[in-house]
């Protein structure tokens, strides 16, 4: 299992577009992916999951990813968050 | 006949709310109700034949919404229809689906009783944020939670309402907007919603009556009951008594008319009777009013508030987006300019910090939110230059208050402009940067500021409430903002002086250039031109085609002179009696 703390770095933070991104990237791998934020923990792959996440600007995200390719999919999903959803 | 004041007093059957768009209507109502749906809890006996009806359900609610999100994309354009396609994503989702079909096997329980708890679940957390715009996602979501509980229910999702009625609703969502268009609505009355929801930007760009906000008014209305909506002042008359239904006739019938004799002006320019000519713009909060400033022939639109971005989204547009929608408007309007207000988040609009600050509209707001957040100045920059290439495009930085503000704002444009040129994109190399000055410190440096930009918008709303310390959504106080105060008059005049010296232009925006009494006062104040809402940009024209700049000037200088808003008020009545001109303010 993978687990990584990530930081919200775009300026409109983790609004429906970039919610609907991750849960695309993440539907391509079968590892279990989850997202965590102030107690919630939501499944990655779900959108209405997803959306609920209130994540704005400097807020930060706990993710784990676990399975036979968790490795790439943590590294896509990861690499999402750092290039800011392509929003920078 | 009689004036509004005495229609008002005299009754008990009006109620009031917000003025979400212009115009009146006399007509039926019709109470448009969310159903309250009757979610059957009972146990069930046939689990897998509950699944099976559970996933043809999801089925059809996607066939409708691919309906509703065509129809939605043709009347709505792209952007506001995006709601719809992440409702399409939701019925997608796999987890949901799975969790809900889990529980029907586990809890033996109707289907429509668990998809409608496992939703609210979702919607609770929505709820708990503190962001305004998550709490609307979780009322749009309750769109799709309904829709799969009536397909369930094997009930149509579309409710029957009667043609030709005005609907009154507690809220109104998305896919209802939709829904009223085929109906042929008269107009809107709602108790949740401002200026910004669905229903008043929808009502606005239909051209349809809208009062918003009218506290139970849906418990107060029945179906069928005689209804006037007046969306000017923002009343709604139940059950009218003749004397109001014949008071209304009338003043649609006025209305009427003025519409046709202003219509004769269209291609006059708003001229005085010796040459002297102004320019009208138009002021635009969304891209639905375009037709407008188009159909009334203004010169082209010189405040367009890309706040109200944010506030359609629900998020904040990236700098595509805003290139986008930008370059659409822009090419719209073509060769007729473009005038680009950066964000002015902050006071009252559009909230953006965490924290509440104690005075809002002394924090961070307009220009120095845009300062303290370069990512997000420079976005906006970045789109506004890009959709520059047609050199229609001018660029204005609201709350300036600072000579400082002015100088780091224009580096980071020119810092923009290098990385355009670097990446090989095309733009508007002379773009013209403008202010607002809305800030009594940017007015009494009103020279100085001019000499770095290239125009100067005055902005009275702000500038109004600065000046006398006066909140005017505060009613204890409200009496003290006024327009024609003297302080009012000889600042402005100060800022026009100031901006003339250094060859800049002075264009007024605010409410206080739409009020029909201040125009011939603004005139003789040397102001080049007015941005005005597009609805009042006619009767603006005829006012300024009734005088002689002659005649304004001295008006002016009179004005001036004098000591209070009473004095003023009283010497511009007399201009008007004078010069023999209609006051329209008397009938709207």
């Amino acid at each position: 299992m993978i687990a990584e703390t990530v930081k919200i770095i775009n300026n409109a933070g983790l609004h429906t577009r970039p919610a609907a991104t991750i849960v695309k990237l993440a539907s391509r791998y079968k590892s279990e992916f989850f997202i965590s934020k102030d107690g919630f923990r939501i499944n990655g792959k779900s959108i209405i999951g997803v959306m609920t996440l209130a994540a704005e600007n400097g807020s930060e995200l706990h993710l784990t990813f676990d399975g036979p390719d968790e490795e790439k999919l943590a590294f896509d999903v990861i690499d999402f968050f750092k290039r800011g959803f392509d929003e920078l | 006949m009689r004036g509004l004041k005495q229609i008002i007093e005299s009754s008990d059957n009006i109620h009031t709310g917000i003025a979400a768009a212009p115009g009146i209507v006399i007509g039926k109502a019709y109470i448009y109700r969310k159903e309250i749906l009757n979610i059957n809890q009972d146990v069930i006996e046939d689990v897998e034949n509950a699944i099976v009806l559970f996933r043809e359900s999801l089925e059809k609610s996607k066939k409708e919404l691919l309906k509703v999100f065509s129809v939605a994309k043709d009347q709505m354009g792209e952007k506001r229809a995006a709601i719809f396609e992440a409702q399409l994503m939701i019925l997608d989702d796999p987890f949901l689906k799975s969790s809900i079909e889990e529980r029907i096997r586990k809890e033996k329980r109707q289907p429509e009783s668990i998809v409608h708890d496992e939703i609210s679940k979702y919607q609770q957390m929505m709820k708990m944020a503190h962001e305004s715009y998550m709490k609307e996602r979780a009322l749009d979501i309750d769109d799709i939670k309904n829709r799969i509980v009536k397909n369930l229910q094997k009930r149509r999702w579309e409710s029957k309402i009667s043609n030709d009625v005005i609907v009154v609703s507690d809220h109104i969502t998305p896919a209802d907007t939709i829904l009223f268009t085929k109906f042929n609505v008269k107009g809107y009355i709602t108790v949740y919603g401002g200026l910004t929801s669905h229903a008043a930007i929808l009502a606005r760009s239909l051209d349809l009556p809208a009062v918003l906000g009218v506290h139970k008014i849906t418990e107060i209305i029945k179906t069928d009951d005689n209804v006037i909506i007046d969306g000017f002042h923002g009343l709604v008359y139940v059950n009218p008594t003749e004397k109001q239904i014949e008071f209304y006739t009338n003043k649609i019938k006025h209305l009427e008319e003025i519409n046709a004799s202003l219509a004769e002006l269209h291609d006059k320019p708003a001229m005085t009777t010796d040459g002297h000519e102004i320019d009208l713009y138009a002021n635009v909060d969304v891209s639905g009013e375009v037709h407008l400033v188009i159909t009334n022939r203004a010169k082209g639109i010189g405040l367009y508030r890309t706040e109200q971005i944010i506030e359609e989204l629900g998020e904040f547009p990236d700098e595509d987006q805003q290139t986008k929608i930008y370059s659409n408007l822009a090419t719209r309007l073509y060769p007729q300019p473009l005038t680009i207000r950066a964000f002015d988040i902050g006071g009252d609009k559009v909230k953006f910090l965490d924290h509440e600050e104690a005075n809002p509209f002394l924090g961070l707001r307009g220009v120095r939110l845009l300062l303290a957040n370069p990512k997000l100045f420079r976005e906006q920059i970045r789109a506004v230059l890009k959709a520059s290439i047609n050199k229609n495009i001018l660029f204005m930085i609201p709350m300036i208050s600072s000579i400082h503000e002015i100088i780091d704002s224009k580096n980071l444009i020119e810092e923009c402009k290098k990385e355009l040129t670097a990446e090989k994109i095309q733009f508007d190399k002379n773009i013209q940067i403008g202010i607002m000055v809305e800030v009594p410190s940017a007015a009494v440096m009103a020279q100085d500021f001019a000499e770095l930009v290239d125009f100067v918008s005055i902005g009275t709303n702000d500038l109004i409430q600065y000046i006398m310390a006066v909140d005017r959504g505060n009613d204890v106080v409200a009496y003290l903002y006024q327009e024609f105060h003297p302080a009012i008059v000889r600042t402005i005049n100060y800022i026009v002086h100031g901006s003339k010296r250094a060859n800049c232009k002075v264009s007024i925006c605010g409410e206080m250039a739409a009020d029909t009494l201040a125009i011939p006062l603004l005139v003789g104040l040397d102001l080049d031109s007015f941005s005005i809402s597009p609805a009042v940009l006619p009767t603006a024209k005829k006012i300024i085609r009734s005088f002689s700049y002659e005649k304004a000037k001295e008006l002016a200088n009179d004005c001036l002179q004098l000591n209070s808003q009473e004095k003023i008020l009283k010497r511009i009545e007399q201009f008007f009696k004078e010069n023999n001109i209609q006051r329209t303010r008397n009938i709207l």
